[in-house]
């Protein structure tokens, strides 16, 4: 009996999980679905933990399973509390990192548990089915290299987008990262058919081979790309969650799994086709690979800097006036003063828009969240079509930190390694004022053209500051 | 060969599941806008911690002197509901930012 009604609670937590799923995707209902989807999580926690049970035995260790949960939720609740919003991505990846490494943890626990068994008949009793042991082994090996991929690869991905670790790369690396992947699935294959004497040791060299391909496969992408490869990741761990799934033959971490590994890799294409790039091209892609040949491709032309008060004065006069904010933006914390010096210009009769790249800041839809904190009006982010349309009748681009989205090589120059991403056609517009804290290239490691152009005037200084001396100055003028 | 045969035969319900999945899941944010890319992705992001139920599993079933179960099991536990309930509360911290947007504070 309830065994029972855990199988209702899990198909309750799968409708949730696909609802909110459905209602995330839009704005309207975003926080509803999360809040749904978070429900149904919690019921099915609580269900299994209470009413799982196994040929007729129930769960034990009640003290580890609830100590286990009240440290991960205070922890998680605490890191998800404090962290900045400018460190976003880099928790996310951290706690996809977590799911991944859980993933794994499960398959290694259960294989040690089929390892250990005394019979070794061709089939296999294991939560109430009857398994062909290769089909058991299988799922376990399955979810063990999917789960540790995604765990170093998030690692790494958190380091690179916390600054703690550098891209690298050596001569040859996608040689080595494939023939890393196809020696994991031929030892993996060879231990599925031929089930070796040796299947401990095999077991664990295939689980440091893909710690080694997770940390190989996102070392040499560029910190620029670490969206799409934490959005690719992610999805990964969700078919590592479905495999856990498969095992148990529990339906809602398989629903749960595939879902999010499906609408993961949707995600993950979207964002590939916001950047106009295919996805091999970014993981195989050209970051990283080729910088040496772009670091002396342009050359350093001369640039004009603009006063503060110039400044003031350019902005306060014109009819149109669109900010492109960037990453520079998000670091300086200066999201607060944007909006301020936004509304004073709007009273001056000013009429302000922001112009928002889809993968401006770290993650697609990072600088909406970042706008949106300081109170921006929704109907003020234009996307990038519609400030595309609006540049030719703008006076002024004040650009925020932002680089690599306003880059005309991205149009121009074919050996860029950012050829091919759609930009923010800043120079359409009759003025572009650029400011940033140096002239230090952006996140992508390249020279940007558009400041050496003469519409560009620099203002140079961190953004936060700058905001509020322009805010000073406008009040004056 | 055979045994695969015999493992989607045994397993058909579950294949189907995975097969419909995939679509409901391409299916069901096909028409995100661009602004909630990231939420979004937090939000998958806190679904897959429903590896926890797996997690849960191994270590109520560890026996009491299996130490390696335990352990693993245990920090499979943490690491878990670190995805589980980190995820959703990021998802909901990010999401509080637009929902304020919509309804403005009364002044």
């Amino acid at each position: 009996m309830e065994f029972n009604i855990l199988s209702l609670i899990y198909l309750l937590a799968s409708v949730t999980f696909i609802v909110g799923l459905k209602m995330l995707s839009h704005p309207t209902s975003a926080r509803k679905g999360n809040a749904v989807a978070a429900a149904g999580m919690t019921l099915a926690i609580v269900g299994t933990i209470f009413l799982y049970n196994e040929d007729g035995e129930t769960l034990g260790n009640y003290g580890w399973i609830f100590g286990g949960l009240a440290i991960g939720s205070v922890v998680g609740t605490l890191a998800a509390r404090r962290v900045k919003m400018t460190a976003m991505p880099e928790m996310v990846s951290l706690f996809n990192g977590m799911g991944g490494a859980c993933a794994a943890l499960i398959s290694i626990v259960e294989f040690d548990h089929l390892i250990h068994q005394p019979s070794l008949s061709q089939t296999f009793l294991f939560a109430g089915i009857e398994w062909p042991k290769e089909g058991l082994l299988l799922i376990i090996l399955l979810g063990l290299i999917i789960g540790t991929v995604s765990f170093a690869g998030s690692m790494v991905a958190w380091g690179k987008l916390n600054g703690s670790l550098r891209d690298f790369s050596f001569r040859g690396q996608q040689a080595f990262n494939i023939g890393l992947l196809l020696l994991i699935l031929g030892l993996a294959t060879y231990m599925v058919v031929a089930l070796p004497a040796n299947a401990q040791l095999l077991f664990y060299v295939i689980f440091a081979l893909s710690i080694l391909y997770g940390l190989f496969f996102v070392f040499p992408i560029g910190g620029a790309d670490m969206p799409v490869v934490i959005s690719l990741l992610n999805s990964f761990t969700g078919v590592a969650a479905a495999c856990g799934g498969f095992l148990y033959d529990n339906k809602v971490m398989l629903t749960g799994g595939i879902l999010v590994g499906a609408a993961g890799t949707l995600l993950t294409i979207l964002m590939c086709k916001a950047m106009n790039r295919s996805l091999t091209n970014v993981l195989i892609g050209a970051f990283g690979g080729n910088t040496a040949a772009v670091a002396g491709g342009i050359a350093q032309g001369s640039y004009k800097e603009i006063s503060l008060s110039d400044a003031a004065v350019v902005m306060s006069y014109a009819n149109k006036v669109m900010i492109v904010p960037g990453y520079g933006l998000a670091v300086a914390q200066a999201q607060h003063a944007c909006h301020e010096l936004e509304k004073l210009l709007a009273a001056k009769g000013v009429k302000v828009s922001y112009a928002i790249h889809p993968v401006a800041g770290r993650m697609p839809g990072h600088m909406n969240v970042l706008l949106a904190e300081a109170d921006v009006s929704y109907e003020k982010l234009l996307e990038m079509e519609q400030a595309n349309e609006a540049f030719p009748t703008t006076d002024v681009v004040l650009i925020l930190g932002a680089n690599d989205v306003v880059n005309p090589a991205a149009k121009s120059d074919p050996a860029s390694p950012i050829y091919g991403m759609p930009i923010l056609d800043v120079e359409l517009a009759k003025h572009v004022i650029v400011n940033k804290r140096s002239m230090k290239p952006g996140y992508a490691g390249i020279e940007n053209d558009l400041f050496f152009r003469p519409k560009t005037s620099m203002l140079f200084g961190d953004a936060k500051k700058v905001l509020q001396d322009l805010i000073t100055e406008v009040k004056n003028s | 060969m055979t045994s695969v045969f015999n493992l989607i035969h045994e397993h058909q319900a579950i294949i189907y599941i995975v097969v419909l999945m995939i679509f409901v899941g391409i299916e069901v944010i096909g028409s995100v806008p661009s602004v909630l890319h990231t939420p979004l992705m937090s939000g998958a992001n806190a679904i897959h911690g429903v590896v926890i139920i797996g997690a849960i599993i191994v270590m109520g079933k560890a026996e009491a002197d299996n130490y390696l179960a335990l352990a693993l099991g245990f920090l499979a536990v943490v690491l878990g509901t670190l995805n589980v309930v980190g995820g959703f509360v990021v998802t909901d911290r990010m999401l509080e930012m637009f929902s304020k947007k919509k309804n403005p504070p009364k002044l």
